[in-house]
């Protein structure tokens, strides 16, 4: 199970990436749980500045902009 | 994953981005091929409608058609562009560029960078607390944040395209002076114990992500998601500011604005930026509004210190950013980036007496 945290402060195109994440995770077969993080004290907590950002398994891995399909899928199919 | 992978893009792959780019280059060349013919054609509507000619309403209507598809058409341009040479910047790189620079230098570093790192105002807080966590100075962060949503690309490009590069490029310079000198004072007030209490406790880690190469495919794919993101969001305040500009074109006299708004009015600027304060627009709706003023005798610092206080004093930022400032801090900096607009205005108004 991987755990997946949004980042945002629930602006639009950070529910965008939330439901492409879980889409993904639901095409490859990867459980997940999907966290969304709004507190902007966390937020800055994870050393990112823009937003949406993405956090898998405690490792920040995309900050900025809807993120890329094929970068989403790579993300969780990483072991 | 294998290394063969990461090395050459899979056949598909190429197929996309050769499309990609060559569906740009004929797009560009239809882009020219239209805008060419803007001008005839509005002269044709006009002249074909059933009102008199040269009159008030015939005046706004060549106003709108005209000026409706340039604008939108200039503005696809330019945010294209501009998303392309966005995609080689990020906030999160700004900032570790900007960490422990000198106040001064580091000023103008910040408000230079304002206009070419992406922002938007829905993430001005994350990205306040993630500057001054990260230990960039306070008055260098106040540097970065006037600067990005006043001088960008759209508010540029637009005065370069309708008003001309004399106007566009004494915008670009009194905007980084405003910027720059705006933060520097708000550093030398060392007000940092007036944010927040919970922004002085976050303890940022520092990040790095993982950067992957960007093909020149991959940047055009981010200058096209600009453009559905900016003009999706922006082109209702252009038809709205193209509408406010036509009236004005078209029914406002112009001894009415020479003398309001005129050089010999010197309460004319103080005015425009109170009037511009609780006004929120931006670049794309105002600029056609400055076009008209413009072209009915208004003078070019009122005009200017118009357009800078709708765009980088707003209510809703201030309400956005009251989560990490206090009401006094708020106050402060609408005071002094308020003198600077005035002194902007003033100055301009002097110096193209």
């Amino acid at each position: 199970m991987k755990q997946v945290k949004v980042l945002g402060s629930g602006c639009k195109r950070c529910v965008a990436t939330a439901e492409m994440l879980e889409a993904q995770a639901a095409r490859l077969g990867v459980p997940i749980s999907i966290e969304k993080v709004t507190d902007y004290a966390a937020i800055a907590g994870y050393g990112i500045v823009s937003t949406p950002g993405v956090v898998i398994d405690g490792k920040v891995v995309h900050a900025g902009g809807l993120p890329k399909t094929d970068d989403v899928a790579e993300w969780l199919t990483a072991v | 994953m294998t290394a063969s992978t990461l090395i050459s893009p899979p056949p598909n792959q190429a197929l996309r981005d050769a499309r990609l780019i060559g569906g740009t280059v004929l797009a560009l060349v239809a882009w020219f091929a239209i805008y060419w013919q803007l001008q005839p054609f509005s002269e044709w509507v006009v002249a074909n409608l059933p009102i008199e000619q040269g009159s008030h309403l015939a005046e706004a209507i060549r106003f709108f058609v005209f000026d409706t598809p340039k604008v939108l058409m200039l503005l696809t341009l330019v945010v294209f562009a501009m998303g392309m040479v966005r995609s080689f910047f990020s906030p999160e790189r700004t900032r570790a560029f900007l960490a422990g620079k000198r106040k001064g230098l580091g000023n103008i570093a910040a408000a230079s960078l304002g206009i070419f790192t992406p922002f938007c105002s829905c993430s001005a807080v994350p990205l306040f607390v993630g500057f001054v966590s990260a230990g960039v100075p306070l008055g260098v962060t106040f540097s970065f944040l006037i600067a990005a949503p006043m001088i960008n690309e759209v508010a540029l490009g637009l005065l370069f395209a309708l008003v001309g590069w004399k106007v566009a490029l004494t915008y670009l310079v009194f905007g980084l002076t405003v910027a720059i000198s705006s933060g520097w004072v708000i550093g030398r007030l060392h007000l940092e114990s007036w944010l927040e209490q919970w922004v002085l406790d976050v303890r940022s880690g520092s990040v790095d992500l993982p950067v992957g190469h960007l093909t020149i495919a991959d940047r055009i794919q981010a200058g096209i998601e600009a453009l559905k993101d900016i003009v999706g969001r922006v082109w209702i305040w252009i038809i709205v500011g193209i509408a406010a500009g036509a009236f004005i074109h078209g029914y406002v006299p112009s001894d009415l604005l020479a003398s309001i708004m005129g050089r010999d009015t010197w309460w004319s600027v103080p005015a425009a930026v109170l009037v511009g304060i609780p006004m929120y627009s931006n670049a794309a709706g105002i600029i056609p509004v400055v076009e008209a003023l413009l072209g009915k005798g208004a003078a070019l610092g009122t005009v200017l210190a118009f357009m800078m206080s709708v765009i980088a004093l707003s209510l809703p930022e201030m309400i956005i950013l009251r989560k990490v400032l206090s009401m006094k801090l708020i106050a402060v900096f609408v005071a002094i980036v308020g003198l600077g607009i005035l002194a902007v205005g003033f100055l301009f108004n002097a110096l193209f007496a």
